[in-house]
């Protein structure tokens, strides 16, 4: 009596145990859109999504800042460039730049654009308005497109510099996947 | 070697069991089980270790001599993954199955069929990661870790290491649930939670920590098989996933993962010490919550391993503050240990030399840990030569030295017959000095800058690699007088005093007789609480 008592009281716990580690599991995967949303709500790692428009934001006309552009594929047959190699204008000035992407191939292509900063906390001063890295982007075969950048640097950019990149890798998304922007 | 024979694990046979291999495949005992899971990782031991002289012969000098590059990436990757999950965490679960239910006076595992299965899915999983050297395009080169994009990118041997660590993860959850309802429901009557010795505290602990992370790590490389084989994005920052998240969830298990291997350590050592001090252990209740806090701060520390991976001060801040915190808990402990030897009448057998000499050394490591835990001084030596010789200190000395003095603690209980201890004196000498010549120069090396992972290095490393090279053929070496004294211990004649620590208080020791039978418990033995 005692031990079938005792088999039941083990199996009851292993079943609470089994439960447990099918939470933990799940939970490893809620790591991720918690993640997401943790990283959005902190403005961590927001890279490809639009800032809001500050209507008013003070002009430091007393320093120059240089931004260069540059542009990269990765793995996939498009070529991409901006229209002009770098710019030069006051931090709280809103800019616009272009930049061109051609698909060679002979098929339809969607690419997803990664941006990257130097230097790295650059992000910080950074506000973007539009942007093509916002959405994917699908090219037919051979087709050209032209598509802005619009952001603009804010006057609290550290004095010391001088000279910003800015750069956009296009990545090729497989079929069917999402982009990070529609997530 | 070539003379061992079938006998080798003749301790109390039964009558009504399959005799030759097909005794271990369907056997349901604990005490066979757990002799399988501690052979299994010491074969494994040897298996990382050979990995591991390959990398100390490649670094003896600089240069690329022995392996390649390549092949030189997958020797740290597979040392790494062999050691901790096929030496250090079986070889503790192997305890587990020898001592917990003794300890206890329970009559075997809760669920032993489910135990003899978490241990033969190791063999698999072992199969698979040592196999996977010989596969196109070798074994997983991206470090322990795994860290993507790497990982998203090997080839085939990727592959098979994700499917290892799936298997070894059920495993280890299997072994886990059977130990928690082993101890919470199958001790004596009468003996209750903080009755328990601390060996068994400390594996209750670490079983529930298991439950926790395994499963996390699970879906960590299910997300890692799915971005390489099914289109999903969790990691690829093509597909707009993030690397980064990758090590917040990794770390998220792998943090806890470094208490699942030291916590059972500190068990046995919390044995050791008393028996060989002849006085109970120093504040008993003070290590049972220590030992829980520690786990439970293990829990939100993990970003430790990120602080250069770009993190807001302020994350950077309240980790670097929550690690150095569990200095707090781990220096009871060592207060504790320390004040339990105080004015004991202390003899020095093998067990207790281990036992000290993992104090002694798993304090430097825990040292070294605080120096990491500070953020601007691990933006400085990460991933370089001091961490490696940190965690060295943590998991050599540390979780297998109190391995090795577990063994010898316990052998004569195990096999009836009493281990060679002038050998056992040489054993622990030569682990302690060797032991020190590899890694103590490490912590210089880091100083200096030298990465890890790395085949070749600039030529102002090569004094100290040399003397590392040297220290870790001859720790190597050290370890086979191990296998030897074992050998010679379970196939000696002589058999065992009744109980040859006198200072020994746990249930196997005072309520069964030497070696312990087959079935041990089968009635619940009469528990007479010991005041702590």
């Amino acid at each position: 009596m005692v031990q079938s008592n005792k088999i039941e009281n083990n199996l009851t716990m292993m079943k609470k145990l089994l439960i447990f580690s099918v939470v933990m599991f799940v939970f490893g995967y809620a790591m991720v859109p918690f993640y997401e949303k943790f990283c959005e709500v902190a403005g961590i790692n927001n890279l490809l999504q639009p800032d809001k428009l500050v209507k008013k934001m003070e002009i430091d006309t007393d320093r120059w800042v240089t931004v260069e552009l540059d542009a990269n594929t990765r793995g996939l047959p498009w070529d991409f460039k901006p229209l002009q190699r770098s710019i030069k204008f006051h931090p709280g000035e809103p800019v616009e730049v272009m930049y061109e992407i051609t698909n060679h191939s002979d098929r339809e292509i969607t690419g997803q654009a990664i941006p990257s900063y130097s230097p790295r906390f650059l992000d910080k001063h950074l506000r973007k308005f539009e942007c093509f890295c916002f959405t994917r982007q699908v090219l037919k075969p051979k087709e050209t497109k032209v598509m802005p950048v619009q952001f603009v640097i804010e006057p609290s950019l550290p004095e010391y510099l001088h000279t910003l990149t800015i750069s956009y890798t296009f990545f090729e998304l497989p079929v069917g996947a999402k982009a990070v922007s529609e997530k | 070697m070539a003379a061992i024979h079938g006998d080798v694990h003749g301790h109390g046979h039964d009558d009504h069991h399959p005799t030759g291999i097909m005794r271990w495949i369907t056997t349901t005992n604990h005490k066979d089980i757990g002799s399988m899971y501690l052979w299994f990782s010491l074969a494994m031991f040897f298996t990382g270790g050979f990995l591991a002289l390959g990398i100390r012969a490649e670094l003896f000098q600089p240069g690329i001599q022995i392996l390649e590059p390549e092949l030189f990436n997958s020797f740290t990757t597979l040392h790494g993954l062999i050691m901790v999950f096929g030496a250090i965490m079986p070889a503790f679960v192997g305890f587990a199955n020898w001592q917990v239910p003794l300890m206890i006076g329970a009559p075997d595992m809760a669920f032993a069929r489910m135990n003899n299965w978490s241990f033969w899915l190791l063999p698999v999983a072992a199969s698979l990661l040592v196999s996977s050297f010989f596969v196109p395009g070798g074994a997983a080169a991206g470090g322990w870790t795994f860290y993507p994009p790497l990982s998203t990118q090997g080839g085939l041997g990727v592959d098979m290491m994700i499917f290892a660590v799936h298997i070894l993860g059920a495993s280890s959850i299997m072994g886990a649930i059977n130990i928690i309802t082993t101890i919470l429901n199958m001790r004596a009557p009468g003996m209750k939670l903080m009755d328990m010795p601390l060996f068994v505290w400390t594996w209750l602990i670490t079983a529930y920590l298991l439950v926790l992370v395994m499963p996390v790590l699970a879906g960590t490389v299910t997300m890692l098989l799915t971005d390489r084989h099914f289109g999903t994005s969790f990691f690829n920052a093509a597909g707009g996933g993030d690397p980064v998240l990758f090590q917040h969830i990794f770390w998220f298990f792998g943090h806890p993962e470094v208490y699942i291997m030291i916590l059972p350590a500190f068990g046995i050592v919390s044995e050791i010490i008393p028996t060989f001090a002849r006085k109970p252990l120093f504040g008993y209740s003070s290590m049972v919550y220590a030992t829980a806090s520690i786990a439970i701060l293990s829990c939100v520390v993990w970003a430790h391993h990120m602080f250069t991976a770009g993190m807001p001060t302020v994350g950077q801040l309240f980790f670097m503050y929550s690690t150095m915190l569990i200095a707090v808990p781990t220096g009871v402990k060592v207060f504790n240990w320390t004040a339990t030897m105080w004015r004991g009448s202390m003899t020095f057998e093998t067990p207790m030399l281990f036992a000290i000499g993992f104090i002694f050394l798993f304090v430097i490591g825990g040292f070294s840990g605080v120096i990491c835990a500070i953020v601007p001084i691990d933006i400085q030596v990460q991933d370089t030569y001091y961490v490696i010789a940190h965690f060295h200190y943590v998991l050599v000395s540390g979780a297998l030295f109190s391995l090795f003095a577990g063994a010898y603690y316990w052998l004569p209980k195990w096999t009836g017959h009493m281990y060679d201890e002038t050998l056992g004196k040489w054993h622990f000498w030569l682990s302690m000095i060797f032991f020190n010549l590899t890694f103590f120069v490490q912590h210089f090396l880091g100083l200096a800058g030298m990465p890890r992972r790395i085949p070749d290095y600039a030529l102002q490393f090569a004094d100290f690699n040399m003397i590392s090279s040297i220290g870790a053929f001859g720790f190597g070496m050290s370890q086979l007088l191990f296998v030897y004294i074992v050998i010679k211990c379970v196939r000696s004649k002589e058999a065992a005093p009744e109980k040859p620590w006198d200072g020994a208080t746990t249930l196997e020791w005072t309520h069964l007789p030497t070696p312990a039978p087959y079935h041990s418990f089968e009635k619940p033995p009469v528990f007479k609480p010991v005041s702590h």
